[in-house]
């Protein structure tokens, strides 16, 4: 290996050790477990204090946004959590009843999940009635 | 119709396969009539695949609710425009904007080379007609927009079903950007399959040179160019629809149309030293096979939802398909590379670190570095799912802290990249070139530190962005000196003339001033504020240097959708500005989706950003308003960088230039006059 060239090298080991350390930091303080309601539920207790992300489905008729924060409950496959929103984001407009919800953040020591950021994907009920119909 | 749209699709599957067949076969029996007849089957199969395009533009537009394309993304009262669009408003009818493009692209590149090297078009129509292949058959068979929606009635017989009204577009597409964005898209991720297909066929019929990238130069500026702009017009959605405030947010759809802009832009950077210094051919093959796995690859994420989706990767029946194919397609070419690797050998060595080759080098290794972060970051939940069992999800602080680093020392080297000379470069020289860029930036840095600015990435990224900027006027302004002396013309008509001359070296230049001003654009994030209120009529928000007064509430309703509007006057500094109208909608059709549409006030100081949130029970308004420094220089360094990258595609004129050879020794006489 000639000289420029073994330097070209080590300038990229140095720069791509750096970045990765950096991604590990980073990977650290945003790594979030991901489950669904039901999965939640089995491992109870182990997830504990975690930050983690439970995708559901919101429970028809649960959106309270009477109450300050808002509170509602997702499902899956019948077993159910109760969510508060205790984030500053607006919510967004896919969030309604019935539709697929992610939401990310802690469990609170009264068991109601402190949800900080919340994900919503529109309840394609609509096109599931079609795929049945269809094909 | 809708039978007369399949059928079209299945001619042009049919016609793509055969013209796969028979462009090998004709060019290993070496029978040119052979490769003619698969060059005119290309050509059918694109004019089917438009056919098939038509007649579903006419089913969209005379709202035939028996298809279920047709029912699933429009409904009666739907403007036209959107009725246009919703081709491509949900899966199904994308994929046939997808094929529609691709068939467009291959037409194009089949038509262009019917006489131009005859050696290679076989093998690139091959490639073209493999592609189109695959996509058609997905198209076909696994989402198809002609299927009719059919139900079982009271007898138990299958007989067709035709709702009264379709769903309706979802109505967060209903947006120009949202419109102009996803063709604009596809037009970038496909794209690439040009100049993959040139460089397998340089591959295969053992090319020396680099003829390829020449040939395929413009498609990949063009394509470059598409994926970028649809990178912007994505980002601009973003902000003005989705009403958080903020215009990336490192999704998964978001990054994989990200991914291939990089590797292309690394592509764009490191087929200059193969052209110039006849090295990094290996790489280049790589690069671009990566570019266009990465365009496949993005298609498959934008389209399928799978990394955001509960589901298992594996699950859904398109991925396994996408799998296949980029598995195929990469050992494919990863066996040709490793095949013909004599006649890739690098015709020199690397001479200094200081030299512009060096720097394009590190700028090739941070730009992979980078797509490989999105790529580990997005794809995290499916790898840690199959590593430990346990989905795993990573977030913007995982991306913003290797990207941010990466994208400040890419800034860096666009600053100093063009300041090197090739091969290697004098410490005077150096000196000479980064004494006023040095001097305007050290001085931007110090007014900033005074200011009482302290974040560090901030100072550091708008030091840089000075700097790049400056160095950038330096060329224009030393070479117009030139001229001004040489040939007498003044300033104006130099810089004019002296861009024309050498299109590739100055559109690259002004690409750059863009990159500088974009990355200005960025850093103003880290001083984004926000406030929410609930407010009642006359209540006052504060935030910054604004006060919005919420004078009244309306609301209203058109055909397709109804609409309440808050007025909020916004006054600066107790200073009336405007009056802003934030508005909730909520759209008659389908699933009555809401929508909230953001009232934006912009400067290039900062733009005031307003959204209505929605009523609460006792009657008071819930207003968000938001103030993000700078986020003007974001659209303005895009369109500077577009503006860049269209002189750099200018055509040259006829009869300067007699051969691509030529004009590349032309250009390097000029550069060595000017650095001289």
């Amino acid at each position: 290996m000639n000289g420029p060239r073994l330097k070209f090298v080590l300038g990229g080991v140095v720069i791509v050790g750096a970045l990765v350390w950096l991604g590990f930091i980073g990977y650290q303080e945003s790594k979030a477990y991901y489950v669904t309601v039901e999965e939640y539920s089995a491992m109870q207790g182990k997830l504990h204090g975690k930050t983690i992300k439970v995708a559901g489905d919101v429970v028809e008729g649960s959106i309270d946004r009477a109450r300050a924060p808002m509170e509602f409950v997702i499902s899956t496959r019948g077993k159910s959590l109760r969510v508060r929103y205790v984030g500053k984001d607006v919510i967004p407009d896919t969030f309604r009843d019935g539709s697929q919800a992610v939401v990310e953040g802690s469990v609170a020591p009264d068991g109601v999940f402190q949800a900080r950021h919340i994900e919503a994907k529109c309840a394609s009920k609509y096109e599931a009635e079609y795929e049945k119909r269809g094909r | 119709m809708s039978e007369f749209g399949n059928f079209c699709l299945l001619l042009a599957l049919v016609l793509a396969v055969y013209g796969l067949v028979a462009s090998l076969l004709g060019a290993v029996w070496k029978q040119h009539r052979i490769v003619r007849s698969a060059e005119h089957a290309a050509l059918a199969a694109s004019a089917s695949v438009v056919l098939a395009t038509a007649s579903m533009l006419y089913l969209l537009i005379t709202s035939d609710f028996s298809v279920s394309h047709v029912a699933s993304a429009t409904n009666r009262d739907l403007p036209v425009f959107y009725k246009i669009a919703a081709l491509w408003g949900a899966h199904d009818g994308s994929m046939l904007l997808w094929v529609f493009v691709t068939s467009i692209f291959s037409g194009v590149v089949v038509y262009q080379n019917r006489f131009r090297y005859r050696d290679m078009t076989p093998y690139v129509v091959a490639v073209l007609m493999l592609n189109l292949a695959f996509f058609l058959s997905l198209n076909l068979f696994l989402s198809n927009p002609f299927n009719q929606l059919v139900e079982v009635g009271a007898s138990g017989a299958v007989q067709k079903f035709i709702p009264a009204d379709g769903r309706g577009l979802n109505p967060l597409l209903q947006y120009w950007a949202m419109v102009i964005h996803p063709p604009i898209l596809y037009l970038g991720f496909i794209g690439f399959v040009v100049p993959f297909a040139f460089a397998a066929a340089a591959l295969i019929t053992r090319q020396r040179g680099d003829s390829w990238i020449r040939m395929t130069r413009r498609w990949t500026l063009l394509t470059w160019l598409f994926l970028g702009t649809g990178l912007i017009l994505g980002a601009k959605w973003a902000y003005v629809v989705l009403g958080w405030g903020g215009y990336w947010g490192w999704d998964p759809v978001e990054n994989s149309s990200l991914m291939p802009w990089l590797i292309g832009t690394a592509f764009l950077h490191s087929v200059i030293i193969q052209e110039r210094k006849g090295m990094l051919k290996v790489w280049n093959m790589i690069l671009v096979l990566m570019t266009y796995l990465l365009g496949v690859f993005g298609t498959f994420i934008t389209r399928s939802g799978v990394v955001n989706s509960v589901h298992a990767f594996a699950d859904s029946a398109l991925g396994k398909y996408f799998l296949l194919y980029m598995t195929l397609v990469a050992a494919g070419s990863v066996y040709l590379i490793l095949d013909r690797l004599p006649y890739l050998k690098s015709e020199r060595p690397l001479n200094s670190l200081l030299s512009r080759e060096s720097a394009f080098l590190f700028n090739n290794l941070i730009l992979v570095v980078a797509c490989f972060a999105v790529f580990w970051g997005t794809m995290f939940p499916v790898l840690s799912e199959w590593l430990r069992g346990g989905k795993i999800t990573v977030g913007p602080p995982f991306f913003n802290s290797v990207n941010i680093p990466i994208g400040l020392f890419l800034l860096f080297l666009t600053g100093v990249g063009p300041l090197f000379a090739w091969s290697k470069t004098s410490v005077e020289s150096l000196k000479r070139a980064f004494f006023w860029p040095g001097i305007l930036a050290a001085i931007s840095c110090a007014a900033l530190l005074m200011a009482g600015m302290r974040n560090f990435y901030t100072v550091l990224c708008l030091t840089l962005c000075v700097f790049v900027a400056a160095a950038v006027l330096e060329e224009f302004v030393k070479a117009a000196g030139l001229r001004m002396k040489t040939v007498g013309e003044n300033f104006a008509v130099a810089v004019v003339r002296l861009t024309l001359k050498n299109k590739r070296r100055y559109g690259g230049y002004i690409v750059h001033f863009g990159v500088a001003l974009l990355f200005a654009g960025l850093s103003g994030s880290a001083f984004n504020r926000e406030v929410s209120q609930m407010m009642a009529k006359g209540d006052e928000l504060r935030i910054g240097d604004y006060t919005l007064k919420l004078t009244d509430y309306r609301e209203s309703e058109t055909p397709n959708y109804i609409y309440g509007v808050t007025l909020l006057d916004a006054y600066k500094n107790g200073k009336f500005l405007r009056t802003m109208r934030p508005e909730k909608r909520l759209y008659k059709a389908g699933d009555q989706q809401t929508t909230t549409e953001v009232s934006l006030y912009s400067s290039p100081k900062e733009d005031l950003y307003t959204v209505f949130n929605g009523m609460s029970g006792d009657g008071r308004y819930e207003i968000k308003a938001h103030v993000n420094p700078l986020v003007f220089w974001v659209w303005f360094g895009a369109a500077v960088m577009v503006f860049g990258t269209l002189i750099t595609l200018l055509p040259d004129r006829k009869g300067a230039f007699t051969t691509p050879q030529l004009s590349l020794d032309q250009s390097v006489h000029f550069e060595e006059s000017v650095t001289v």
